[in-house]
This record gives structure tokens, C-alpha cells and sequence, in this order.
């Protein structure tokens, strides 16, 4: 695996695995998290998987107390990229997989129809090609739960909005760019929203499992009418 | 309990904050100025991770509905009354039932810790009592107070000593801003790709603090905006406290304790970690130096730094035994 190691602080390191945002070096990225992960680094607080890169993150306290250094840290993860690059990708985790409906209706899709009318599709080609794929998520970020999804059918590639909403609704679908997204809680955002989901996306109550979506994860969307969105409990879809 | 007449500028409670969950896009937030926050704890007898009230510029009005024992550190608030009474920082003092507790104005610098003996009584939310204000967690749903809050206070375990006649020296840690001594930073990735003249300019330019500042980030301003030597496109990766982004403006922004959990500006330095609590005291409008230094030194910067401040706790611990 090629990978560049910066030291971003005093405590934190930044593992660079690619520099364009693509589904195989991600996937690396992902494979690597979990490497790291089961390897139990002394005093390791965060992982962080973005499209290309990993950031790991040290407890500056807990690193001195285990006679421990940023630099010694960042030999112990070299060395566990090079032996990654030898047992090559066989024993990777299964990444979780969630089916999440979406309601592509109008009063649900404020944006659909401009989507539309800039991909030079009609609504319904823009709905399918939406759920077709399957996606993986790339990262967490921008806030709680907020997943950014890879896979999204080039053709489907929008600009954002000229003009960014103050509030977008908890469980739109939208696509920013060549991502896709959920949003999990009522957010400012520009995104162009094609659609919603009914399902819970973040829940601070629960500590356990406060997002539903996890860096990693497949994810395929099913449509479904207005009547049942509102009738389907969080919790089905998964 | 504690009761909010007037909540102040913005006022929120915190602890250390929520390490651990950046994968989930839910940032560490926490007490901004960590080691002022950690002493307001020490001066009350509470555990290291107790909750405390971040003050910001303006400090609230409380009345107390319990006899409890309250420090203030960080910022000066030369001000602060209680019953009128001029009430000293960087040491515990005891308040009854009905006192009302007056803070005012931070003089210099711009936040300030009060702690309350026993801490509050505020259920966690993922593991962690401190308010993220962007991402609306925590206590109070995630807000600033706000004028009729009613604040549960924690069991007393104890009875503290309270001698009269001392209270801690705010240095080192808390350093008046006039002192001007200039926070130190770290080369970062894209460093090298400032013009060489911004590179210099990066150590010896005065720069303003803007207004726009906050927990999640302090904006500089300065009348020589600092530009790449060639555009860097940059996808989003993981950040921590302490990054030095470069927008297109060519205005800096040093990241705060409430930064979000990427980014995709270039990273033009790294703020060494031991002057963070120096950055969360910044003020908008004050100005601010920088000076260049390795990863070395400021690993023993902050290390040294650890260590005065446990073994600073320790004796706290030990005087009011």
C-alpha cells in the first residue's frame, strides 16, 4: 500500500493514501482504519477515514504516560502498512450494508425537477439512476451523522445551489457535486435535495449507536410512495 | 441548583469534551482554554472531568439556590461581585443560599471559567456533558444559557479546608495579551507552498483578531493577504485543534476547539498544541504574532505544560484536604 505519513501535531498523524476521490483508494483507507483499529496502538483516540486519507489521533497524556512518541507511534504505523501490503486485502471485515428508502415524491424532492432539467433527463430517469448503484460511505463529516456517499451515476454530477438554504430537512437525499448525501438533522446546506428518507439517521440519545451510517458502509436506496414514507417506523429499511 | 438572571454573551457549559467520535462527524468541542477549566475543577475539590461554565467577554448573573463553593479562573473579570462584594479569581469561595453572583466584563483575553463544588447534575450526552454549539448536543439541547435556566448542581462529597489567605498566581496560565509573546507554530503541509515572502511574513506580520471568531475557529486579518505560489487543490481530510487553514481570502483561520472534523483548505501551519488555552483567549480586535518552531519543541512545550498543571492540581488537592 503507498502511502505518505505527515505528522499534523503534536499528536496526530495524517496517512495519505491517494490524492483523487475514488471508490478503490477509499476502500483503502476503510481497510487500513480497521487495521489500525484491531492493532491496539496505546493511547489512541480517533481514527478518522476521509476520501483519501486517514487521520490518527493520540491522547498527548496517554502517549507520554506509555513512554510513547508521536514519532514511535507513527514507526508502529508505518510498519503496520507495510505488513498490510503483505497479507494484501484477504482477511477484510464484511462492511455493513443498509437499504434505506427514499420518497422521490415532489413535496419531498424540492430540487428534482432543476436536477432534471440539468442532467437533460426526466424525473423518473433521474429517481432511477439515483437508486440504482450501490454506494459506499466515504466519510463522516460536516456534522453529526452526515455521510458522504461515493458511487453517485456521474450523469447525475449537479453543481450545489446558488443560493444555500438556511434549513434543509432532517432525512433530505441530496446530491452535492458528485456525492450524494443524507442529511440526518435539519442543517443549512446547498445541496440539491431530490428526495427523503423516513428513517433516523443520528440520535444523540443513543451512545452506542448514535449514526446509522458508519465510514465504510454499503449503502443502496429503494423508493417509496408518501403514504408509506409516513407510515414506515424508523428502524425497517436496514 | 443555580438560576441564570442574565446569561451573559454566551455562556455554555463544558467538560473535556467528546474525544473519540470525529469518524461520525461529531466533533471533540469541550472547554476551550482546557487548562484554566481544569483548575476551576481543582479549586472546588471536583474530579479533573467535571463539568464547568465557559463564560465568554461578558460573564452572566447567577443567583445561587444552594450554599456552594465557586472558583472563577481564565480571563480577568475584575468585576465580578458577589452581593456586591468584589469576588476574587484562582481560589475557592464559599457563597450561600440567595447570593447573587455578579460576573461582568472580561478585562483582557476572552473566557473565563466558573466552577461549581460538586460540578452539575447534567445527564451526558454521548459520553460527555459539554455543549457543542454548532452540532446543537449537549446540555440545555445544545444552546448557550439563556435567562431563567436552572442549572442542577452535583452532590457535595465532601468538606473542603478553605484557608483564607491564598489564592493561585494566574501565570502561566493565564498570560495577559499585552504581553504580545507570540504563539508558536509548526510547519504543516502546505507551508512550503506559501510565496516565500508570506512564509516570512507568516513570523513577523501582526495580525487581528476578527470578529467573526469563535469556538470553532479565530479569524486573522491582516492588511497583506497571504497567498499560495500556486493553487493546491485539496480533497477533505481529517483536522484537529490548532490547524492553520488558508481560505481563498488569504485571511488565516486557526481552528478552535469546536472545528469540524474535516477540512479542505491548504494547511498552511500547525499551532503547537501547549498554546491552544493562549489561542481560546484570544479577543477579536486584539492583535497577534507569530513565531516558527519544530515539532520537537513543541512537544516538550506541552509536555512541561502537562506537567506543571498535574502536579499544580495535586498540591490544590492537597490544601483543601
Amino acid at each position: 500500500m503507498q502511502a505518505d505519513l505527515e505528522f499534523l501535531s503534536e499528536q496526530a498523524l495524517l496517512v495519505r493514501l491517494g490524492e483523487s476521490i475514488s471508490m478503490p483508494v477509499n476502500a483503502r483507507v476503510h481497510q487500513l482504519a480497521d487495521r489500525l483499529r484491531s492493532a491496539s496502538l496505546p493511547a489512541l483516540e480517533d481514527l478518522v477515514p476521509a476520501y483519501a486519507s486517514l487521520l490518527v489521533r493520540f491522547d498527548a497524556g496517554a502517549l507520554q504516560s506509555a513512554g510513547a512518541t508521536i514519532e514511535s507511534m507513527a514507526r508502529a504505523v508505518a510498519s503496520l502498512i507495510e505488513n498490510d501490503e503483505a497479507s494484501c486485502a484477504s482477511n477484510l471485515a464484511p462492511s455493513r450494508q443498509h437499504r434505506i428508502p427514499v420518497c422521490y415524491e415532489a413535496d419531498c424532492a424540492p430540487d428534482l425537477q432543476a436536477v432534471a432539467a440539468v442532467t437533460g433527463l426526466d424525473i423518473e430517469e433521474v429517481v432511477r439512476r439515483h437508486h440504482a448503484p450501490e454506494y459506499r460511505v466515504a466519510m463522516l463529516g460536516f456534522a453529526p451523522g452526515f455521510a458522504y456517499l461515493l458511487g453517485l451515476d456521474p450523469v447525475l454530477a449537479v453543481p450545489r445551489r446558488d443560493d444555500p438554504r438556511t434549513c434543509v430537512p432532517a432525512g433530505s437525499v441530496a446530491i452535492g457535486g458528485e456525492q450524494t448525501g443524507i442529511y440526518p438533522t435539519a442543517l443549512p446546506g446547498g445541496w440539491q435535495l431530490i428526495g427523503r428518507t423516513p428513517l433516523r439517521m443520528f440520535d444523540p440519545s443513543d451512545p452506542r449507536h448514535p449514526c446509522r451510517l458508519l465510514p465504510g458502509d454499503r449503502v443502496r436506496f429503494f423508493p417509496v410512495d408518501k403514504t408509506r414514507m409516513v407510515h414506515m417506523q424508523d428502524g425497517q429499511g436496514t | 441548583m443555580i438560576e441564570i438572571i442574565e446569561p451573559g454573551l454566551q455562556s455554555s457549559l463544558q467538560d473535556v469534551g467528546r474525544p473519540g467520535l470525529a469518524h461520525l462527524g461529531i466533533g471533540r468541542s469541550g472547554a476551550a482554554d482546557l487548562p484554566a477549566w481544569r483548575l476551576a475543577n481543582a479549586l472546588v475539590g471536583n474530579d479533573a472531568g467535571t463539568c464547568a461554565l465557559e463564560i465568554t467577554l461578558q460573564g452572566p448573573r447567577i443567583r445561587l439556590h444552594a450554599d456552594l463553593t465557586l472558583a472563577l479562573t481564565g480571563a480577568p473579570l475584575p468585576m465580578a461581585r458577589r452581593n456586591g462584594e468584589a469576588m476574587p479569581m484562582w481560589r475557592p469561595v464559599r457563597c450561600t443560599t440567595g447570593d447573587i453572583i455578579t460576573l461582568g466584563a472580561v478585562s483582557e483575553g476572552c473566557r473565563s471559567y466558573l466552577s461549581v463544588e460538586g460540578g452539575f447534575d447534567i445527564t451526558p450526552c454521548l459520553g460527555s456533558t459539554s455543549t457543542d454549539l454548532n452540532a446543537g448536543l449537549g446540555p440545555l439541547s445544545g444552546r448557550a444559557l439563556q435567562p431563567g435556566d436552572r442549572l442542577p448542581t452535583g452532590r457535595t462529597r465532601r468538606s473542603l479546608k478553605i484557608n483564607r489567605s491564598w489564592s493561585l498566581d494566574p501565570r502561566p496560565w493565564f498570560q495577559s495579551p499585552s504581553e504580545n509573546a507570540p504563539l508558536r507554530l509548526m510547519p504543516a503541509r502546505h507551508t512550503r507552498d506559501l510565496r516565500a515572502s508570506d512564509r516570512m511574513r507568516l513570523a513577523e506580520e501582526v495580525f487581528h483578531v476578527s470578529s467573526r471568531s469563535n469556538r470553532t475557529g479565530v479569524r486573522l486579518e491582516s492588511d497583506h493577504p497571504l497567498q499560495l505560489a500556486h493553487r493546491c487543490e485539496c480533497i477533505s481530510e481529517g483536522v484537529v485543534a490548532g490547524v492553520m487553514q488558508l481560505p481563498a481570502n488569504g485571511q488565516p483561520i486557526v481552528l478552535g476547539c469546536e472545528h469540524p472534523v474535516t477540512g479542505g483548505y491548504p494547511r498552511i501551519a500547525q499551532l503547537a498544541a501547549a498554546d491552544l488555552p493562549r489561542l481560546a483567549q484570544c479577543r477579536p480586535g486584539q492583535s497577534l504574532r507569530f513565531v516558527w518552531t519544530e515539532l520537537d519543541d513543541a512537544r516538550r512545550a506541552l509536555a512541561v505544560q502537562q506537567r506543571s498543571l498535574d502536579d499544580l492540581c495535586m498540591r490544590i488537592a492537597a490544601r483543601l484536604d
